[in-house]
């Protein structure tokens, strides 16, 4: 009620100020803007859940709103190296917030060679599947917001405060509820879930693609099969963006179940902000483990 | 350790010592505090370990901006070219019927030729500047400049400039390196009309409205050094350019971008080699004004979810030269009015039918239009004719950094012959992550 009483007062006292816009790279960091700074911002997501946000081309519409955008909130971590530094060469250098410089990244390649495929030098981009990563990052988003808008300053502290408070509750309903999931081995598609798999202890044993970014081919599959019936895992994992071939194929030849985890927000029709999407990241991680 | 070793020690140390003094009890004591002094040195060494760990996992402080230059500075990447090329005519007396050739043309030599390869330097320079170097590696052991450029990075209102040696921002094609094209060779077109490609010395300025459609107006200022321009030295202007490009989204899977642009320059004394009415060999001058239009389109589709795609992509070239001609300029040397009016265009497309694979299709066309040579005309020939190209490709992408491209064209530039070529190409680029440009 005090938010909604400071908001309010807010949205009086500076009614004429123009709309922060901000360029959102993942629909993910998008989602913690709209948490962390309500419905004041403009909010652009350069990508959707349905699409690989390594594969996405400078498009000119993405071009035009990165001319407009005050702010620009990526992962980082080279997941965008291909379309994020030509935008910006483009439309204008523009204040950029790394998600990924405000975490531990995990599996930094001790080698950098394209023969491994496409590694990221800064280590695993894929951040956002762990939740307690939000905490730091959403600390961090909040002062830079309100460095940009000094004059809201104690709105954005209020708000974050107050997200900070709903977030530390549901991790903690989240970690209740996933401890049937402590232990198991899960199979990946593509080496998408280590923040995941260590949030949650899964325990991966087997990866679907040879090499990261490279469709795995027959061979590789079938070294697959014959790792995998050694060492049984439970589960299948692959995010919602990814063609499911490879993974329906181990699963008809294993009977395992195949987990099309929602990955970012909009990535399923239960996920529609960053709570439902780790309550939809668990409901179906539960109930295929039934 | 340090702190606890001595300690432990030290308390090691006097165990025997005394022991005959203390009693059982004591020694329980002693030992407990002992078991209770490893636990707690146990403890502190965890913590520690876990507390490197943790510090092996941090990433290196992140700068600012998003660039993948994390560890190279400047970024460089290198592009490797090479193709095998077979061609039915022999590619020495390559021409293309009614225009008159500048810059570089044609399907090169045959057998195993290095095509060009590339290697490129860019880093920021500043808070202000960045800048760009690309060099072409000919198969000739020749290098060039290809780019070499500064582009400002904080300008205000969606303003950049750049300055320089750039490839020119007109139409679509012109702007990208060669080894990003969908085809081995530049569309017939661009090859007529410039040269195969045009760059310039100069400067651009270029404007990106603050419009959520895209809009960007370019405008560019140079010596006019390559073809449809010459080289010469004043403190003038050799070429101009205008152009003006819009694009945005149709629904979740399509996109496009479309445009006009304008190319002007005045060449002095352009000089080429042309077989004259009599077929003998003869060299022209041509001095005026050379004034291109181009219209460009892409159309992409994209959908979501899946590593297929298909895009159509087409530009249309108008050119008109005045001036005055001088006729075989080492014998009779006579000069009379030029005047010519000449079009072509391209249209093309390229399906991605599995993740790794494309197909495409290109047909090319070209109209001789209107020639007027004046009294030349009594031993130059005026042709009316349509050269033509087909293109069909194919090539395989087992990575972002690497492509294999087998190509067959019928090439119908020359009147009266039909050259059937084939090529197999293959294009690697290494270090610096490649622009995902569109």
């Amino acid at each position: 009620m005090k938010t909604l009483l400071t908001l309010l007062f807010l949205a009086w006292a500076w009614p004429a100020q123009a709309a922060l816009q901000i360029f959102a790279c993942e629909p993910e960091w998008a989602a913690l803007v709209r948490e962390l700074a309500g419905e004041r911002v403009r909010v652009f997501t350069a990508t959707r859940a349905s699409q690989d946000p390594h594969h996405v081309q400078a498009r000119p519409s993405l071009t035009a709103a990165m001319r407009n955008a005050d702010l620009v909130v990526c992962t980082g971590a080279e997941l965008e190296a291909g379309w994020l530094p030509l935008l910006l060469r483009q439309a204008g250098s523009k204040p950029v917030f790394e998600a990924a410089a405000q975490v531990p990244l995990l599996e930094i390649p001790a080698r950098l060679d394209r023969a491994d495929g496409d590694v990221h030098a800064a280590g695993n981009p894929h951040i956002q599947t762990d939740p307690r990563h939000f905490l730091p990052i959403a600390a961090a988003l909040s002062r830079r917001l309100a460095e940009l808008e000094p004059e809201r300053a104690q709105d954005y502290r209020a708000r974050h405060a107050d997200f900070a408070a709903r977030w530390q509750a549901a991790l903690q309903r989240w970690e209740r509820q996933a401890a049937p999931l402590n232990g198991v081995a899960i199979v990946v598609q593509h080496k998408g879930f280590p923040y995941m798999e260590r949030w949650l202890g899964l325990k991966q044993v087997a990866v679907l693609e040879p090499r990261p970014g490279v469709e795995p081919g027959a061979a590789h599959l079938a070294k697959v099969l014959e790792q995998v019936q050694r060492q049984p895992p439970r589960l299948i994992l692959r995010a919602a963006y990814q063609e499911g071939r490879a993974s329906e194929w181990l699963a008809q030849r294993t009977g395992l179940a195949v987990v099309a985890l929602p990955y970012t927000v909009g990535g399923s029709e239960a996920a529609q902000d960053l709570f439902s999407l780790f309550d939809d990241t668990l409901t179906r991680l539960l109930a295929a483990l039934k | 350790m340090p702190r606890f070793a001595p300690l432990a020690l030290a308390l090691a140390a006097s165990l025997p010592l005394p022991a005959f003094a203390v009693s059982e009890a004591d020694l329980q004591t002693l030992r407990a505090e002992l078991a209770q002094l490893k636990s707690a040195y146990e403890t502190r060494l965890k913590d520690l370990e876990s507390r490197l760990a943790r510090a092996e996992e941090r990433p290196a402080p992140a700068s600012n901006a998003a660039t993948p230059a994390r560890t190279l500075n400047p970024e460089i990447a290198l592009v490797l070219s090479g193709v095998y090329t077979n061609l039915t005519q022999n590619p020495a007396n390559y021409r293309i019927t009614g225009f008159a050739p500048g810059g570089e043309i044609g399907p090169g030599n045959r057998g195993f030729n290095l095509s060009e390869s590339e290697l490129g330097l860019a880093a920021n320079i500043d808070e202000r500047f960045r800048g760009s170097l690309t060099f072409a590696l000919a198969p000739d052991n020749t290098v060039s400049t290809e780019e070499a450029y500064l582009q400002t990075t904080a300008m205000p209102h969606g303003l950049s400039l750049k300055a320089g040696r750039f490839l020119s921002g007109i139409g679509y094609l012109n702007e990208h390196h060669a080894h990003t094209w969908d085809f081995v060779d530049a569309p017939l077109a661009y090859q007529a009309f410039l040269g195969g490609q045009f760059g310039d010395d100069g400067v651009q300025l270029k404007w990106l409205a603050p419009t959520e459609q895209f809009l960007e107006l370019g405008l560019e200022m140079g010596r006019g050094r390559n073809f449809p321009g010459t080289n010469q030295d004043k403190n003038g202007l050799g070429s101009g350019a205008l152009s003006l490009h819009t694009g945005s989204d149709l629904g979740r899977d399509q996109s496009w971008r479309g445009g006009v642009s304008w190319l002007a320059s005045s060449p002095r004394g352009r000089t080429w080699e042309e077989n004259n009415l009599a077929g003998a060999a003869v060299n022209n001058r041509f001095t005026g004004q050379s004034r291109l239009w181009l219209a460009d389109f892409i159309w992409k589709w994209q959908p979501e979810g899946r590593r297929t795609s298909l895009k159509v992509q087409g530009e249309y070239l108008h050119r008109r030269e005045s001036g005055s001609l001088t006729y075989d300029t080492a014998g009779a040397a006579s000069s009379d009015v030029y005047r010519t009016v000449q079009s072509g265009g391209y249209l093309q497309g390229v399906y991605q039918f599995l993740p790794a694979w494309r197909i495409g299709l290109r047909q090319d066309w070209l109209d001789t239009g209107t020639i007027s040579l004046g009294s030349n005309a009594a031993n130059l020939a005026a042709p009316a004719f349509r050269p033509a190209k087909t293109s069909l490709m194919l090539d395989w992408n087992p990575s972002e950094f690497s492509r294999i491209r087998l190509q067959y064209a019928q090439d119908q530039s020359r009147q009266g012959l039909t050259d059937n070529q084939l090529f197999l190409q293959y294009q690697m680029s290494l270090g610096a992550h490649p622009a995902h440009a569109y």
